[in-house]
């Protein structure tokens, strides 16, 4: 199995703040992995990091073995950081790619708060998604000439809500949809620019037992299906050890434990960051 | 399905047919002093300017103010490149300059390239003004404009431009004729020609899946960007396209005035047009289209008795003076704004459903009183 992502020493820093200190972590191919930790443990900030969203203040990003993002040796938040190898990224080229090239290269997401398109149906929010692989260019997109690839867009994009059973509600507004069904959008969404690599946000956050449950065996028929890798961030710990085949754990910005869900459990400084440590007065 | 859709093909193909038939008939017919015709003419280009607005304002979410500089670009672009040679070597427009284009073109050419001139200098602009956001973007968009202009009247640029003096007698509205022949064109049916043209581009556009990420960019940048759409690439070019046609519909605007000033292109151009767009509603053709109409109809023409001391037979020269007419209308726009606040159309377009639907509603309004 071959690493599909990895983080090499990520550091990310607001202001004085350091959202995620030090962060090495990676994903092999075709696995489920979660990254779990209390609430403002930088997790988002950490995908927001992968997704080029935010440029890192210290470390490298690789994808497929190749570096996609690398800390800015003249950037301004470089000079606040001291780091424990300041050096080590130094001498290599800087990468600043945007979050619309991270997701040209395969990698997809979806996010927290769900972010769908408002004023557009849950047909065309999937449509609008297969617009970046588009080989037309506007002139005969505007006049109809590449009106073959508008129409295979339009089949793919049928068969991706069939399979997510949203093909009924596809005249429906995204914003109408509930919020089970506006998640399964977003993935739908996500899954139209045919990535390798899909990062979920909190994909179960506001759902019920039976609909977790439901999104548990949901995920791993996609990763299946599409031959997905899965990175996620979710706080249903029954969800978690369910399907992830690896943990991370974060806690104030630093890794603090990780491995199989089994040696994650037992952990005991998960369980410290997750039920708080009695304090020796 | 497939039926319904040419169904709305062929009646919408049908209304646009009788609206050019009916043009052209009055034209025919009435005379073509009658003020009809100034509204008709002023009130497509713009509808032209307005849908154009649109697009960036509306189906983009730039809050751009930058759209009289852009049509002043067209307008003198078309203006110096029509004019005849013997008029530009002669005293009579380029009185203290000696004009350095030594040539003309058509009114197609012209037109062409006015678009071209806009879009050029809006290319050029956006790069750096696009990465600003909504209030920056439109603080920015607007000094821009007014750099333009001031340019324009610059001294140096003179023999280009005639500095700021007066642009005439290049191919404007009286001046066009059918190719190879003398017989004028109709002149509304012209402006009606050419805006009906762009603005089904511009609708082309809008369906189109660039279109659909321009939409996806006014909803939600962020996750338009998570979806591969470069957000600068997409802004500059919906900037760029907005700014073509509202070249050409400067360069249309310099064939209705028959002169061309660069005073003329003043930021209140670009608020009119505004206040055209948030009447008809912001994300909507048909709403545009219809607002402009009404705007020009009443300013240029239904209140004008407010001007001028008689309105709706009541004679009060104390009271309808001069200027009274823009009070009235502030309060007629005060009034839209109160009882439609998102418009006369919000962003829904006019289609036959929706209007026999509506004749149905207040028909039976009617009869329940």
């Amino acid at each position: 199995m071959s690493r599909i992502l990895e983080l090499d020493s990520v550091t990310m820093q607001f202001g004085g703040v350091v959202a995620v200190n030090d962060l090495s972590m990676h994903v092999d191919e075709g696995e489920i992995v979660a990254l779990i930790g209390p609430n403002g443990a930088g997790k988002t900030t950490a995908f927001n990091c992968i997704t080029g969203v935010y440029e890192p203040t210290n470390g490298a990003i690789l994808y497929k073995g190749n570096a996609i993002i690398q800390n800015h040796p003249s950037g301004k938040m470089k000079r606040l950081y001291a780091g424990l190898e300041p050096d080590k990224f130094s001498s290599s080229k800087v990468l600043n790619p945007t979050p619309d090239k991270i997701t040209k290269l395969g990698i997809a997401r979806t996010f927290q708060n769900i972010r769908l398109f408002r004023s557009m149906t849950v047909f065309d929010n999937v449509l609008t998604a297969m617009h970046m692989r588009m080989n037309a260019g506007i002139f005969s997109d505007v006049f109809r000439i590449s009106h073959a690839e508008e129409a295979r867009m339009r089949e793919e994009t049928e068969v991706l809500l069939r399979r997510q059973s949203l093909w009924e509600l596809r005249d429906e507004l995204a914003t109408s949809l509930p919020y089970g069904k506006q998640r399964r959008l977003e993935i739908a969404r996500a899954l139209a620019t045919k990535p390798q690599l899909l990062l979920l946000d909190e994909p179960a956050a506001g759902m019920n037992p039976q609909e977790t449950q439901e999104l548990a065996s949901f995920i791993h028929e996609i990763k299946d299906e599409y031959s997905l890798t899965v990175l996620m961030i979710e706080h249903h710990m029954d969800l978690v050890m369910r399907i992830s085949d690896r943990i991370y754990v974060l806690d104030f910005g630093s890794l603090i434990a990780e491995g199989t869900p089994k040696e994650v459990q037992s952990d005991q400084r998960v369980i410290d960051a997750y039920l708080g440590v009695a304090e020796n007065v | 399905m497939d039926r319904e859709k040419r169904n709305h093909f062929i009646r919408l193909f049908v209304a646009i047919a009788a609206v050019y038939g009916i043009v052209l008939v009055l034209e025919m017919t009435l005379r073509p002093t009658n003020m009809l015709f100034t509204v008709l003419k002023k009130g497509a280009i713009y509808s032209l300017v307005a849908v154009s607005v649109n697009l960036l304002n509306g189906f983009t979410g730039l809050f751009s103010l930058g759209q009289a500089g852009f049509m002043l670009v067209g307008a003198y672009t078309y203006a110096i490149l029509t004019m005849p040679v013997a008029v530009k070597a002669s005293d009579r427009v380029y009185r203290y300059y000696d004009c350095i284009v030594g040539f003309d073109t058509g009114v197609f050419v012209g037109l062409i390239a006015a678009g071209l001139a806009a879009a050029l200098f809006a290319f050029l602009i956006g790069l750096p003004v696009l990465r600003l956001k909504s209030d920056y973007l439109a603080i920015a968009t607007l000094g821009f404009a007014e750099i333009i202009r001031a340019v324009f009247q610059w001294d140096v640029l003179g023999p280009l431009t005639n500095g700021a003096n007066l642009l005439r007698e290049f191919k404007d509205l009286s001046r066009i004729t059918f190719p190879f022949t003398d017989i004028p064109v109709p002149q509304t049916f012209f402006v009606f020609t050419v805006c009906g043209i762009c603005i089904l581009l511009i609708v082309l556009l809008i369906n189109s899946s660039y279109g659909r990420a321009f939409k996806a960019i006014r909803d939600d940048e962020v996750a338009a960007e998570a979806m591969g759409i470069n957000l600068f690439v997409h802004k500059e070019l919906s900037f760029v396209i907005s700014s073509f046609f509202a070249g050409v519909s400067g360069a249309l605007l310099a064939m209705f005035q028959y002169t061309v000033q660069a005073q003329q292109f003043r930021s209140m151009l670009t608020y009119e047009i505004l206040l055209i767009v948030v009447i008809g509603g912001i994300g909507s053709i048909s709403g545009s289209c219809i607002a402009s109409f009404l705007y020009i109809a009443l300013s240029e023409w239904w209140l004008r008795g407010l001007d001028m001391g008689t309105f709706l037979g009541i004679h009060a020269e104390n009271i309808f003076r001069s200027g009274f007419r823009r009070l009235v209308f502030s309060v007629i726009i005060m009034v839209i704004v109160l009882f439609f606040s998102r418009g006369l159309m919000g962003d829904k377009e006019l289609s036959w459903a929706r209007t026999s639907a509506w004749l149905r509603r207040t028909f039976r309004k009617r009869e329940a009183v």
